[in-house]
């Protein structure tokens, strides 16, 4: 079987201003995205053939890529929008770099944005979102997101004699990486304690356990290996990639502890050749702060029920053995759902340009960035290097 | 009887109907594969473990025990405002399969994975039980 390893290169990646951007709706943040990310290329919009968006909960469309490329007035060979929520639309970098290798498209455009702080009011982000629960067999029940995900940190408690603090811990990290980060939406220094007094909104998760309600949008271009040394800024190499998918409700997961997310970084690591000791830095979709903690265990940062200790020691924060969420992740950057993933990618982009300023991880070379959805039901694990071999 | 109005009613289709109807009669009913011999929860038009469709309704004990719990202080909506604190718990039943609820009729505080619960049921309308979890008491 081909392989993708080096094949796809990442040669344009921006975000829109996020948090909350007034002005904008879902889609002009899709295609404000869309016209930073080309511009960062240096492509003109008819030098792409292929768009990938993903679907908006404020702005839903029926055919929402087609009406991002009939409002960019482009007409793509390759053209896809994916609705699935969370980390899952990340799966679709896996995709289109296997349409490129196979020929369907040349040069992707892959745009992501909501406005889930503006578009919508509290209550009808919380409902779309906690619809993820089965319809008859969960959501009478009256669980919210953040509950779905304290299952798995109270399990995982139980299981592991992890604590709430160690949770509070990564919440602290995130928000250290975002204070050096100008475009962060949350940049005041948090510490556990803080974490430990705010409200608390399903046990053991406090508000700051939580991620944020955004607006905002992110955008890449990607293309094949061969074309991306012709672009502005040095490309940026798919090295591995792999998807593990466990269930939809959390109440079917084969465990509550460990997730799929030991495949698809399996997967990943054998495509690459590289393993976890290898990576410089880990981008972990971090929609709660247990979510980075079994992600830590899964994709093998440390073993498994060790992922408390592993932040507790501070591995994760500015400075640390592997910084995790450079940018202040879905916790204190920002979270506009669908597209949450897309800015760990662009961030990840730019710390393999060396172009983080601040917040730089010194001689970055190779990265993880793993997206997960669903309620740790459905893991996309990429692998990124400056070199393509 | 408590309003649940606003509340997320379910809605039984052909392949949950006689689950539903179970809970309307407060017994709680499981597929069960008579091919592998394997109990499955949510029901289903062919078994997840074999794919046999030689499947049959069958009453069992509804007791179990919590694998994880939270007590949600935020409400989902407007509707269970009235209900906070309240437990979300995923139960393993006795026969297998895992299935969420509602633990009620203890402190939320005093509720501990691994302990033995269960069923009762409360009545939402004239057509909808809902299965909750109850604490067993030592002896029952």
């Amino acid at each position: 079987m081909e392989s993708l390893r080096g094949k796809v290169a990442i040669v344009g990646a921006a975000d829109t201003e996020v948090g909350v951007v007034p002005g904008f709706g879902a889609t002009q943040l899709c295609i404000d995205a869309a016209c930073r990310a080309l511009a960062d290329a240096g492509l003109g919009k008819d030098q792409v053939d292929g768009l990938v968006t993903c679907n908006s909960m404020a702005e839903p469309y029926m055919y929402h890529a087609e009406a991002m490329a009939e409002y960019l007035q482009i007409f793509p060979r390759y053209c896809i929008s994916v609705g699935a929520g969370g980390g899952t639309t990340f799966s679709i970098l896996h995709h289109a770099a296997a349409a490129i290798v196979t020929g369907q498209c040349d040069t992707v455009l892959i745009s992501m944005a909501d406005s889930l702080r503006s578009g919508l009011s509290r209550e009808q982000a919380m409902t779309m979102q906690s619809a993820t629960g089965h319809s008859q067999f969960e959501i009478p029940f009256g669980p919210t997101v953040p509950a779905f995900y304290a299952l798995i940190a109270q399990a995982h408690m139980a299981k592991y004699g992890t604590t709430a603090e160690q949770f509070a811990q990564i919440a602290v990290g995130c928000r250290q990486h975002a204070s050096l980060n100008p475009a962060a939406q949350m940049r005041e220094p948090i510490s556990v304690e803080d974490v430990m007094t705010s409200r608390m909104i399903a046990d053991p998760l406090h508000l700051l356990d939580c991620s944020l309600v955004s607006d905002g949008g992110s955008a890449v271009v990607l293309t094949s290996a061969e074309r991306a040394a012709d672009f502005p800024h040095a490309p940026v190499y798919l090295l591995g990639v792999g998807e593990g998918h466990g269930h939809e409700h959390i109440s079917q997961a084969q465990s509550l502890t460990t997730s799929t997310a030991v495949e698809s970084g399996q997967r990943a690591y054998a495509m690459a050749g590289l393993g976890p000791e290898d990576m410089d830095f880990a981008q972990l979709y971090d929609c709660f702060t247990p979510t980075v903690l079994v992600e830590l265990e899964d994709l093998g940062f440390c073993k498994k029920g060790e992922g408390g200790a592993f932040v507790e020691s501070g591995a994760i924060a500015p400075g640390g053995a592997l910084p995790v969420n450079t940018h202040g992740g879905l916790l204190s950057h920002c979270h506009p759902g669908n597209p949450g993933s897309m800015f760990a990618l662009t961030e990840t982009v730019s710390q393999l340009r060396q172009q983080a300023g601040e917040r730089q991880v010194p001689n970055a070379e190779v990265a993880m960035v793993h997206g997960q959805g669903g309620i740790m039901s459905s893991h996309t694990s990429l692998i990124l290097g400056r070199e393509n071999s | 009887m408590i309003d649940h109005s606003g509340k997320s009613f379910p809605v039984p289709t052909p392949e949950t109907e006689v689950y539903w109807e179970g809970c309307r009669e407060h017994q709680l009913r499981l597929q069960y594969c008579n091919n592998c011999g394997q109990h499955q929860f949510y029901p289903r038009i062919i078994c997840s473990a074999c794919m046999s469709n030689d499947l049959k309704w069958v009453d069992v004990s509804g007791e179990g025990e919590v694998i994880s719990f939270t007590i949600v202080r935020r409400p989902v909506s407007e509707a269970y405002k009235t209900e906070v604190p309240y437990v979300v718990a995923l139960i393993k039943l006795l026969e297998g399969p895992t299935m969420m609820s509602n633990v009620v009729g203890c402190d939320p505080e005093a509720l501990e994975i691994g302990m033995p619960v269960s069923v009762q049921f409360q009545d939402w309308s004239e057509q909808i039980s809902i299965p909750k979890f109850c604490p067993k008491i030592a002896g029952d």
